[in-house]
């Protein structure tokens, strides 16, 4: 009973993550690029908007500044990558760990800022919240204030926005770039600028997500990205795995991702409702990416096409 | 066309693995010309063609194509000029992505990419209409991913993507290499007729001597690094096997030492 009145939180919860998830395909998938930064970057997205919002900027513009803080988070990656020559993953793992400065320069050296909410009023100037959730159960709010349905519209903007994006000749030098290097070049695309600008796109997401995260959540907290991108990793493979084969059309395997990010969430609020410590999560997150990435590596190596036999008689 | 001038490049300098692979070399194209390049094994032949393409820049010397001069240019920019096919199939196309797709990039191959739609209606016309040139039955699958493709269809992918957008200058790094000698033939056929249909300049490597003479109007031939023998028109065409074996010797001083050259 616990599990299915958590269930409306999970979904809206994997809807918010899945906009990270999104991001994070874009570097793992198109650029076949692991950027670690989005640990840092979702934070920084937080930080930005909370610290904006309750100093009584704008919500839209905290928003916009806050994907615009991730995506220069992006550019240092991609510059640090391209430019100075250091492999993909160190670079990440380098502005990831400098963000964890940043973040708690932004935040005032304050592990945690809330955002006020003890008022209806105040609540209300957000976009999504976890009180909203069982406001609008109750019935005390309009459905159209419910995070699935703010989170799906946001998701579904983005998508529209991407699958228009990557059929453009720039999106398709993005995707030729991360698909063959060699060829992308020899067809005259910089691919140094192509991993750069999905960089900045994806961290831009990542932090958008983390700004609705906040929201959320009523509060930014410094540890709010750690292990996100293996979050993201889950989300795009249990994505993959479940609808792969049916999901061919690229919008159709973005919106894949975001739906695998809420099955991450639904299966971590049923192993919570069986009574595991939460702070078991985190390992059992690591398990599942490590296992599902493991198994295309063994499916090659060990369960292959067996050779055709009596290749020794016939020869 | 092209014009080579003095080029020289050492790899891993001043290390034990330092290697000698241009020493000097220069070498002039006119326009039309279609040079085959033979070599023993590390004679420089790919890195002449890699240092074209701006792979990496050269140590010294100057490369111009049509008096430009783009010795400093990265790769990326060179393409502009330059239409390439690799010896390893994999390396020219993408294999997650479609054919229709592979094309609309090499279409745009030194233009800018900007919002504009990345393939259009009428270009996937088009493309129908130059895969059945190929003859291959690929006018049917412009939708199938390149990785589907089996290596000869895709080298005569790459072939016509490379020449989709006329290039100052083709170069093929053994693009035959790599393929069955039936295939190996017909892509090598194939590549004589798109040379000749759009009257490209080229620089072609192979291993094989006899296409070295069959094919084009000059053959150069590379030894540590530097060209040591250069022959085209009516002298080109009554060359033997045996007269480049004997060359090669009389230049080097030494045997040929590319083992598929002198087994194929």
């Amino acid at each position: 009973m616990d599990f299915l009145n958590a269930l409306p939180g999970a979904v809206s919860q994997g809807l918010i993550w899945g906009i990270m998830a999104i991001g994070v395909y874009i570097t793992f998938r198109i650029l076949d690029i692991a950027d670690l930064t989005v640990d840092g970057s979702l934070c920084t997205g937080a930080a930005v908007f909370t610290v904006l919002f309750t100093g009584g900027v704008n919500l839209w513009l905290a928003m916009l500044a806050a994907t615009l803080a991730g995506m220069a988070a992006g550019l240092v990656t991609g510059l640090l990558h391209t430019a100075c020559g250091i492999p993909a993953i160190l670079a990440g793992i380098l502005t990831q760990l400098g963000l964890y400065s940043v973040n708690m320069a932004i935040m005032s050296m304050k592990a945690t800022v809330a955002i006020n909410v003890t008022t209806n009023e105040m609540l209300d100037k957000l976009l999504v919240s976890l009180r909203f959730v069982t406001d609008v159960a109750k019935g005390t709010r309009p459905f159209w204030r419910h995070p699935i349905f703010v989170g799906g519209l946001f998701t579904l903007a983005i998508i529209a926005v991407l699958y228009w994006f990557f059929g453009t000749e720039l999106g398709c030098s993005l995707r030729a770039t991360g698909a063959n290097g060699n060829m992308a070049r020899a067809q005259g695309i910089n691919t140094n600028f192509a991993k750069v600008l999905g960089l900045v796109v994806s961290n831009g997401l990542v932090a958008l997500s983390g700004a609705l995260l906040a929201q959320y959540n009523s509060a930014s907290e410094i540890n709010i990205g750690r292990g996100a991108i293996v979050i993201g990793l889950a989300a795009v493979i249990i994505g993959e795995v479940i609808f792969g084969k049916l999901f061919t059309n690229f919008a159709l395997k973005l919106f894949s991702v975001v739906l695998g990010s809420i099955i991450y969430y639904i299966v971590l609020q049923a192993v919570l409702a069986l009574g595991l410590n939460a702070n078991y999560l985190k390992l059992l997150s690591a398990l599942v990416v490590a296992v599902f990435l493991s198994v295309p590596y063994w499916k090659n190596r060990y369960f292959s096409k067996p050779v055709k036999k009596g290749g020794a008689r016939n020869a | 066309m092209l014009d080579v001038k003095n080029i020289s490049k050492t790899f891993n300098p001043g290390t034990v693995n330092e290697k000698v692979a241009l020493n000097g070399l220069s070498l002039h194209l006119d326009e039309g010309d279609f040079v085959t390049v033979i070599g023993g094994n590390g004679a420089g032949k790919s890195t002449l063609l890699n240092a074209v393409a701006g792979v990496w820049p050269v140590d010294s010397g100057t490369i111009m194509i049509d008096g430009v001069d783009i010795t400093r240019l990265p790769e990326h920019k060179r393409a502009k000029y330059i239409g390439r096919v690799f010896q390893d199939p994999m390396i020219g196309t993408a294999a997650t992505m479609q054919i229709e797709e592979n094309l609309a990039l090499a279409a745009r191959r030194g233009q800018r990419r900007g919002l504009r739609l990345g393939i259009t209606k009428e270009e996937q016309e088009r493309y129908k209409e130059q895969l059945k040139m190929l003859g291959l039955g690929l006018e049917n699958r412009l939708t199938s991913k390149v990785g589907l493709l089996s290596g000869g269809q895709r080298q005569a992918l790459t072939l016509l993507m490379a020449s989709l957008k006329k290039p100052k200058l083709l170069l093929l790094d053994e693009h035959t290499a790599a393929l069955d000698p039936k295939t190996a033939a017909k892509v090598l056929e194939l590549s004589a007729k798109i040379v000749a249909e759009n009257k490209l300049t080229t620089l072609m490597i192979t291993h094989n001597m006899k296409d070295a003479i069959q094919y084009g109007n000059r053959l150069i031939m590379m030894f540590e690094g530097r060209i040591i023998y250069d022959v085209n028109g009516e002298e080109k065409r009554k060359l033997k096997v045996a007269d480049l074996l004997q060359k090669f010797e009389q230049a080097s001083g030494s045997e040929l030492d590319n083992d598929r050259m002198l087994l194929s």
